[in-house]
């Protein structure tokens, strides 16, 4: 375990916020290239290998490609170079983040990190979960995306944005029901509410 | 209502269906269903859309009927929810929609979190369930890694971590290879608790105590495993 490991979840989630904010004031390209270079020794320092570091940031490449070429000819290419650094930075800060925190304590440091707003109506407990749900079925809808394409590959359709959107659309929102079913059905210990009712009226 | 006893002093539980229907807008998938389950072992049959998935959402209070009730051990689902479901767990079809943390021991974890136990208390439940089904080794692992056995195994020690009396699987096997589906099959035919499975697994159900055959949302066979499979069969044609 590295000290980046072993730092709390809340304190790793508000150097982020902070260090985030912070990469908004930095306004020089080299100045962003130093912050880059701080944030892969941080990668170094938590012992993340160099593959690691590329799968954070292969992704993205079809945007900031584009965008750092649009940018400069039409900006200047120092914007355009700050830009995409302020970007890559961020992205990296972020899943070093993911990368050195277990997700429950994550989930635990949100819902820690919410509780004030519990006397405003907003409900720690659920958001956190809706978090931790966000995390699990990333992979997931990424699978159901690739088979949709598989299929209508395998029927002769080309790259159609809109015949991948529709059907994922309606998986998701089948999948979201179950997964709804699935939580109330696990959700039975603990005290007894109000709404302990049936998960779903007739 | 006395609750039976198995022969080595176990509780079972018992889940009384009352003159339900279950209406969806103009679809009626269920109709007129009287029955009363208290057996061990309960396999449900049918062809697709014959109500037997509606009937398994009503045994856990997931479902409420449009028309009767459905008691389990006394309590009513349509207004002991969670009672309910604290007595009866629920396995679905596809365990990725049961699985709703990104990391194995996590989401066994999840069916604990009500309680608020002390972490060492809340770690050594999990380590309990998980051995018990040989996921041990798996606990740190991204859930997304795991097999679709594996899967269901967590899916299955998940839901067993309330120590409910009762489950209900869906299809359990539905989605799994030979191999997987056997293992998950052996791992249902040696459960403590009651189980009710719907499942198109036959050899599976020559085992149970009873079965129920599903046609067109009314049961049409009520008997021991041979002679109703051999009802089905023959309606399958």
């Amino acid at each position: 375990m590295t000290p980046i490991h072993r730092l709390p979840a809340g304190t790793k989630l508000l150097i982020l916020a902070v260090a985030g904010t912070g990469l908004v004031a930095v306004d020089r390209w080299w100045g962003m290239a130093v912050a880059l270079a701080v944030t892969l020794g941080l990668y170094v320092l938590a012992r993340q290998p160099r593959d690691r570091v590329m799968a954070q940031v292969r992704p993205l490449l079809w945007l900031l490609v584009p965008l750092f070429l649009v940018q400069g000819y039409m900006e200047a290419w120092s914007l355009a170079a700050l830009t995409v650094l302020r970007i890559t930075t961020l992205v990296l800060l972020a899943g070093l983040v993911t990368l050195t925190t277990r997700s429950e304590a994550m989930i635990e440091a949100v819902e820690k990190g919410l509780r004030p707003l519990a006397r405003f109506g907003v409900d720690p407990a659920k958001v956190a979960l809706a978090f931790s749900l966000a995390l699990r079925f990333i992979p997931v809808i990424a699978r159901q995306s690739a088979e949709i394409r598989d299929a209508q590959r395998a029927r002769g359709l080309g790259r159609n944005p809109l015949a991948l959107a529709l059907p994922l659309i309606f998986r998701t929102l089948r999948t979201a029901g179950e997964v709804a079913d699935a939580i109330e059905a696990r959700s039975c210990v603990g005290p007894d509410t109000p709404d302990d009712g049936p998960a779903s009226a007739p | 209502m006395t609750v039976p006893e198995t022969a080595n002093g176990e509780t079972m539980t018992t889940i009384e269906v009352r003159s339900v229907s279950q209406r969806f807008e103009d679809f009626e998938a269920l109709r007129g269903i009287d029955l009363v389950l208290a057996e061990r072992r309960i396999g449900i049959v049918g062809g697709n859309g014959s109500g037997k998935s509606t009937f398994a959402r009503l045994l856990n209070g997931l479902l409420v009927p449009t028309e009767g009730r459905v008691f389990v051990d006394g309590l009513d689902t349509a207004n002991s929810g969670k009672a309910v479901r604290r007595k009866v767990g629920f396995v679905f079809q596809n365990p990725d929609n049961q699985i709703v943390f990104p990391i194995v021991e996590e989401d066994v974890a999840f069916g604990l979190k009500g309680l608020k136990l002390p972490r060492a208390e809340r770690d050594a439940r999990v380590t309990e369930v998980l051995g018990r089904y040989g996921l041990e080794k798996l606990r740190g692992r991204s859930v997304h890694t795991l097999s679709g056995g594996e899967k269901q195994l967590l899916a299955l020690a998940g839901a067993l971590i309330t120590g409910p009396d009762c489950v209900v699987f869906d299809e359990p096997t539905t989605l799994l290879d030979l191999r997987n589906s056997r293992m998950v099959d052996e791992v249902i035919a040696g459960l403590e608790q009651t189980a009710v499975v719907v499942t198109h697994d036959l050899d599976l159900l020559r085992r149970f105590d009873r079965v129920l055959v599903f046609d067109g949302g009314r049961v049409v066979a009520d008997d021991e495993p041979n002679a109703a499979l051999t009802r089905y069969v023959e309606s399958m044609g």
